[in-house]
């Protein structure tokens, strides 16, 4: 009796169903293949949401990339903004390739330009120290402090197993509410909630520094910043896809038991890859106070820490595509300040993200439309 | 007779393999039936097939003599069907209650948990089975949290219990509870499928007994008293076909592995192995035979680093390597064919190239100071894929993609190629076809005749059989022979936990 019930309901089933299988090849062409087709759906549907507020998405569309992209000076402007997704991009990268969570980048980008700031309002280096000196050492406390902010959630994690989402995540608060506590209170300058400004030597030299001999680059705010973001973006691709310390920590990410039996210590290098994570995020924070807003305060980050953790992601958590994706959020930073609703950007920014992390399930696995048999 | 359940001609295909091969199974009211075989013979499957989880290519199920066709567990629970798995699933942080009342129709909105409490506590009082209602369940032991999942299926009504390997998470007494509470369910009418690959548990807790070897039925329906461990080893172990290979005798040389009164517990920290002594020279095979889950993992674990010892000794060529690290035995020439290819052996996601090097990344000429040499690393994996004969398209492909043989076959190139002074294979064949199953042991023979030191552990006695030069019987933890004639029926005795003397004068 029962067993009539369930046949007739079967009766009433979709004829097609959906079969999903692992796939056992993956030709080349796939990856690029996907994630193309992923981000053009993804405009299609922004488009579509545009649409249906009422603007004229192909304006908008072309809107933003003018507004980003258009000219030199808004072009130097996007870069200004991709620089320190670079850094926080690629911080998240490292972390995120051995599989730690760290979603701190943004208190490690404010406790490096804390640290970098120390070094000129402590009087670490004199004023009259050269440019050289006084970078280097705001950029080696720079990547100190950020350094430290990936050790405390390490060690935590290798030696008592704390999830590292959530201490990386505290201690974002923990780091705002420090450098909080020095700009309102020991270096506030006349009861502001920001530092004096740093002397000329404390500035990453500008492209419109060079404007007495190359009078195209007057007005132009692109900094030394972007140079060293690149350079440090290559160097952690160097790291992690052709060094002996890369390897291990891609196989630890792939397969920490595997890791174990080819005889890598997991702990330590749990500590070490953090440490690398939040000092990488840690200079970060040391470019923008010198490249761009030459004293400490409270808005020093738009979250840009947090959308490293998007472009990593996007990324594929290879370094040298943090540069390219960061360029382009950038550009979608910038433009976010010229359109009208501001939320159109960001909202193209998650339709992107979201399309490109579906799609991967289309490089795992075979998904075919088949017609339901009996 | 009356069956209550009756699977006709099931057959199961995942990806690559045929779990279930036109597979017949009865089942009838009131009685506990055993479901015997290897890892991998297909038992879970047929099982989540009645129990709605897996919808097979072919066959069909029949309750109580009408066709049956279950989209859900759902639709089985409601046929009086349910299963429970080896892994539990119950909420850690919600009380028994709770989790027996979880995804039910009532309680609709207020839940009343005293109300329930109550007639979980009687529920639990007919079948015997000793629940607190209000404990969390993270509060219970295994044992205790396997009466919760036995508790959840008796309040859906459930006639028909299947237990997928149900002792292999209890300390002993916790098995006798158990038992006591399966014969308390048969009493009162229930049937049980019993899965398992324990020969005396199956013996002494079974009605009836249907044996699966390779997804295939090899005897159904026999009587625990008209058989005897020996018998039902043999059709669960089987006899396969194996190749004419030349196995010379052997030239044992120095001592390179010596374990001394070795214990060691198993991840639920019960003692695995109790004070094991083994020696294997250079040169020889030595064969660990023994059923599953009697400490021959935790053996290979130890040798090669990978899990700490409670107490003893274990030296290679002399020098202690106890409770040092995975990396120790590796820089000491242990190799190790894991039991796991998948999850232990290889990263996935990784090339063909990056698991090979696995070993011997740190060493030039793969290392130049802190860098990887690609070029290098590519000449090794290409040298090795085309001596190994791995197929894949190319030695960039990760390898989740490759087959079950070309995968043990990236892992014994890696493993045989670092030339190893002693080398552990754990299940070096299992699930592999013919065809692979030779090739393997081929490798294995030319590695002794290299001159290393091997120790085979595999659940074919057959295997071990063919290639060991000499033969330990594992029990329990124990080596409970070493040096055994290799006589198949003494050794299936002795793998059971028999003294291997009565069986061996009949067949003499």
């Amino acid at each position: 009796m029962t067993s009539t019930t369930s046949s007739t309901r079967r009766s009433f089933s979709f004829p097609l169903e959906l079969q999903i299988e692992p796939r056992t090849d993956s030709p080349r062409w796939l990856a690029p293949l996907v994630s193309f087709v992923a981000v053009l759906l993804a405009l299609v549907m922004g488009a579509v949401v545009l649409a249906l507020v009422g603007g004229n998405p192909f304006r908008a569309y072309a809107h933003i990339a003018g507004a980003a992209f258009g000219s030199l000076g808004v072009f130097s402007d996007t870069l200004v903004k991709a620089t320190p997704l670079i850094f926080t991009g690629t911080a998240c990268a490292v972390a995120f390739k051995m599989k730690l969570w760290n979603i701190g980048a943004e208190g490690q980008f404010f406790m490096g330009a804390l640290g970098a700031s120390i070094v000129i309002l402590a009087g670490v280096v004199s004023e009259d120290a050269s440019k050289v000196v006084t970078l280097a050492v705001m950029a080696i406390a720079g990547a100190l402090f950020g350094a430290a902010w990936g050790f405390i959630p390490g060690i935590l994690k290798a030696r008592l197993g704390v999830n590292e989402i959530i201490t990386t995540l505290m201690l974002n608060y923990i780091a705002f509410a420090l450098v909080n506590y020095f700009i309102f209170g020991v270096w506030s300058e006349g009861g502001f909630q920001m530092t004096r400004t740093f002397q000329r030597a404390a500035w990453f030299p500008r492209l419109s520094d060079l404007a007495d001999q190359f009078p195209i680059m007057r007005g132009l705010t692109t900094h030394a910043g972007f140079i060293f973001a690149v350079v440090v973006a290559i160097i952690a691709w160097y790291i992690l896809f052709r060094s002996l310390w890369g390897y291990e920590i891609r196989l630890i990410g792939d397969n920490p038991r595997a890791a174990k039996y080819a005889g890598i210590k997991i702990t330590r290098n749990t500590v070490l890859v953090l440490m690398l994570s939040g000092r990488i995020a840690g200079l970060g924070g040391m470019s923008e106070i010198s490249g761009v807003i030459h004293r400490l305060q409270g808005s020093i980050s738009p979250g840009y820490g947090f959308t490293g953790i998007i472009i990593a992601w996007l990324a594929k958590l290879n370094p040298l595509l943090v540069i390219p994706v960061s360029i382009l959020f950038g550009g979608l930073i910038l433009a976010g300040r010229e359109i009208q609703p501001a939320g159109v950007p960001r909202l193209i920014q998650g339709i992107i993200l979201f399309m490109l992390i579906a799609s991967e399930v289309f490089l795992r696995y075979r998904v075919r439309l088949v017609r339901r048999t009996a | 007779m009356d069956n209550l359940v009756e699977m006709k001609g099931i057959t199961k295909r995942f990806p690559g393999v045929i779990a279930n091969e036109d597979v017949d199974f009865e089942l009838r009211r009131g009685e506990i039936h055993a479901l015997l075989g290897e890892n991998g013979a297909g038992k879970s499957t047929l099982m989540t097939v009645l129990a709605g989880l897996y919808r097979p290519e072919a066959g069909t199920v029949f309750v109580r003599g009408n066709p049956a066709s279950f989209n859900s567990p759902r639709d089985a629970i409601d046929l009086g069907i349910g299963m429970i798995h080896q892994h539990f699933t119950l909420i850690q942080s919600q009380t028994v209650t709770e989790n027996i009342l979880l995804g039910l129709d009532e309680p609709r909105f207020l839940m009343r948990l005293s109300h329930y409490d109550k007639q979980m506590e009687h529920i639990g009082d007919q079948f015997g089975l000793q629940v607190t209602p209000d404990a969390k369940i993270w509060q219970l032991s295994v044992g205790e949290q396997q009466r919760v999942e036995i508790l959840k299926m008796l309040y859906r009504g459930v006639e028909v219990l299947i237990m997928d390997e149900p002792t292999s998470v209890l300390a002993p007494q916790e098995i006798d509870e158990l038992f006591k509470t399966l014969r308390s369910m048969i009493a009162e009418g229930k049937s049980i499928v019993f899965i398992s690959h324990k020969l005396h548990e199956v013996m002494s807790i079974a009605d009836r007994i249907t044996i699966l070897r390779q997804g295939k039925v090899t005897a159904a329906g026999i009587e625990p008293a008209a058989t005897s461990k020996a018998e039902l080893a043999n059709l669960m172990v089987g006899r396969k076909v194996f190749f004419d290979l030349e196995v010379g005798a052997s030239e044992p040389g120095e001592v390179v592995l010596e374990l001394q009164g070795v214990s060691a517990e198993n991840d639920r920290r019960l003692p695995a192995l109790r004070g094991v002594d083994l020696k294997v020279r250079s040169g020889e095979i030595v064969g660990v035979a023994g059923v599953a889950g009697n400490g021959q993992s935790e053996l290979g674990e130890i040798i090669t680093g990978l899990r700490k010892c409670t107490s003893g000794h274990i030296l290679i060529n002399g020098n202690e390597i106890t409770n040092r690290s995975a990396r120790t035995s590796i820089d000491f020439g242990v190799a190790h064919i894991p039991e796991d290819r998948t999850h232990v052996g290889t990263a996935p996601n990784l090339s063909i190239t990056d698991n090979l090097i696995m070993k011997k990344y740190r060493d030039p000429p793969l290392a130049k100071r802190a860098s990887l040499d690609r070029d290098a690393a590519q000449d090794m994996a290409q040298g090795l894929k085309d001596e190994y004969t791995i197929l894949a398209p190319s030695i960039e492909t990760p390898t989740r993609m490759l087959s079950g043989g070309n995968l043990q076959r990236v892992i014994l190139a890696r493993e045989i190629s670092s030339e190893p002074t002693l080398l552990i294979a754990m299940q070096p064949t299992r699930g592999l076809d013919v065809g692979a199953i030779e090739g393997v042991q081929r490798l294995l023979l030319e590695q002794r005749e290299a001159g290393s030191a091997i120790l085979l552990v595999s659940e074919e006695l057959e295997e071990i059989l063919i290639l060991a030069d000499r033969i330990v019987v594992i029990y329990e933890g124990e080596i409970v022979a070493d040096g055994v004639e290799p006589d198949p029926a003494k050794i299936g005795l002795l793998m059971t936990g028999g003294s291997g003397e009565p069986d061996a004068e009949r067949v003499a």
